[in-house]
């Protein structure tokens, strides 16, 4: 399948440096369109580095130097002639720990199309069905339905996440990178995020950062394995857990160091 | 272990000995106000203004000073405002960690302690060069360059309290970078605004020596920009220093309405606040 489908985004020589401290590495990778893919590797690999690059957030870090080509369509996303923030609309990014914005609940996800004085959803329908489409696919709607005007930040920690995801998908998005998204939640909630995760994976190109080989087992169809950042070993994630082709990737995977 | 316990107790007791000082000065101070002013205190006070005699313990009131007093703070406050909102923004979301943004902490930290005597000197310095007189305009500008620094230092602090993930949020949104100031950062600031604008209100109204030489004094409401404006803090100051006991007392009696003005203001400013922080993301 892989190889028929054109990649929906390329990366290209990527270099990405803090100060003097080079973080990644010449990084050439691939990522299939509506499929999703794992980003996996030891703690300081680059692995958020590489996350927060595909939307251009990593720009704004202080001290950061980066330089590369990322094309989405074959579009160079980093050529100055592109808008940073439709960028960023169209790679939409889940943190590791919920961000909210100190709105109500349904402001929150009002928030993107509203900046972006977006229409797609007023011509279909109205802004209080694009909230509730936002909040059904990510699986929190039951839960809130009736709350929508209180302050997001009462709810629980596992539905701020979701909100978090309902947010994302309310700016219509191609692609969902999602960073460690479930690493801060305790194990329900995470399965939660993960069973909405792997359900929008259908329409939607998603990468995704994980600590736990089980959950990049779980729900990826490629892996990119980064080794001090460097790309060790990426492609298909069956056959990379079945036979991986590297020394260091089979020394990974069998927990010699993590 | 035993050592350890008595610095705690040590501590404590000195904390609570400088906590009580704090508020026993407060409490002294309210109270020889209230003790010395009560009983010249009369409705007359605020809802007439001071005929010629007056201030030499004849009939009238300070309704000219308090009217006068808002006039000059609401004015104030608003303009002092609307500079110093867009230049804390500024310096925390565009010039952020540029020396130039450390520059202008550093200019705004040191007019933050210059005296208001020297604003009003120098508001004075421009009048006579401009050929203006005292009047409430004046009054307002003197005022606002006095309160200008304490509301963008106070707003600055603020927003360096805001977490950098409030800001990728919106980035990740396809928000611009004035899209996020105006609708995330000032949402989570909102309760440090009020604090801050209550803060400035305390210092511009109760200030004396910059209106002194700019404002002047009027035993009429002002009726235009231009008209001279009483103030309380000088109707106290010019009641002090009469040689009558009665005016004396009447001085007193116009820090009580002071007093009065600032907690009730304050108390608003705080229900209003309680209400915008139902939002803040901690």
């Amino acid at each position: 399948m892989q190889t028929i489908t054109k990649p929906h985004i390329r990366v290209q020589n990527l270099n990405v440096s803090y100060g003097d401290t080079q973080v990644l590495k010449n990084v050439n990778v691939d990522f299939p369109r509506r499929q999703t893919t794992a980003i996996i590797g030891p703690s300081g690999c680059g692995k958020s580095t590489l996350l927060r690059s595909l939307n251009r957030l990593l720009e704004l870090t202080e001290g950061v130097k980066l330089s590369c080509k990322i094309l989405v369509d074959d579009i160079d996303i980093m050529s100055d002639s592109v808008d940073v923030t439709n960028v960023r609309k169209r790679l939409a990014l889940i943190a590791q720990t919920p961000n909210l914005l100190p709105m109500s609940i349904f402001d929150n996800i009002a928030y993107g199309p509203r900046v972006s004085g977006m229409s797609w959803w007023n011509e279909i329908d109205g802004i209080d069905r694009m909230v509730e489409r936002c909040l059904r696919a990510s699986g929190l709607w039951e839960e809130v339905k009736d709350r929508l005007k209180e302050p997001a930040s009462r709810l629980s920690i596992g539905q701020q996440q979701r909100l978090c995801l309902a947010r994302a998908l309310a700016v219509d998005p191609e692609v969902i990178l999602c960073d460690e998204p479930t690493s801060a939640l305790d194990p329900i909630s995470a399965q939660h995020v993960e069973k909405q995760l792997q359900a929008l994976s259908m329409d939607y190109t998603v990468v995704f950062v994980t600590h736990t080989l089980r959950q990049a087992r779980r729900i990826a169809d490629n892996v990119i394995f980064l080794y001090m950042g460097e790309v060790v070993e990426e492609g298909p994630a069956e056959s990379f857990f079945s036979q991986p082709k590297s020394a260091v990737t089979k020394a990974y995977l069998e927990g010699a160091f993590s | 272990m035993k050592n350890r316990k008595l610095e705690e107790q040590i501590f404590n007791a000195l904390m609570l000995a400088s906590t009580l000082i704090v508020v026993g000065s407060l409490l002294a101070v309210i109270g020889v106000v209230i003790v010395k002013g009560a009983p010249a205190l009369s409705l007359s006070m605020i809802t007439q203004t001071s005929n010629g005699g007056f201030y030499l313990g004849g009939a009238g009131g300070i309704l000219n000073a308090i009217i006068g007093s808002l006039y000059l703070i609401s004015a104030s406050i608003s303009l002092a405002f609307v500079i110093g909102l867009p230049v804390a923004l500024y310096l925390n979301e565009y010039a952020a960690r540029s020396k130039s943004a450390d520059v202008v902490r550093l200019c705004l930290d040191v007019l933050y302690g210059v005296p208001s005597i020297v604003y009003g000197a120098f508001a004075f310095t421009l009048m006579l060069i401009l050929g203006a007189r005292a009047s409430l305009l004046w009054g307002i500008i003197t005022i606002t360059l006095l309160i200008i620094p304490i509301m963008i230092r106070g707003i600055d602090e603020i927003i360096r309290t805001v977490p950098s993930k409030l800001r990728e949020a919106s980035y990740s949104l396809g928000a611009s970078k004035l899209q996020t100031a105006f609708n995330v950062i000032i949402r989570q600031i909102l309760p440090g605004i009020v604090a801050t604008v209550l803060l400035a209100l305390g210092r511009g109204i109760g200030d004396a020596a910059s209106v002194l030489l700019t404002a002047g004094y009027s035993d009429s409401i002002p009726t235009s920009l231009n008209s001279p404006v009483a103030t309380l803090p000088l109707a106290i100051f010019f009641q002090l220093s009469t040689p009558y006991p009665e005016a004396q007392e009447r001085a007193y009696a116009s820090a009580i309405i002071l007093l009065g003005i600032i907690v009730m203001l304050s108390l608003s400013a705080r229900f209003c606040t309680s209400r915008f922080s139902k939002f803040v993301i901690r």
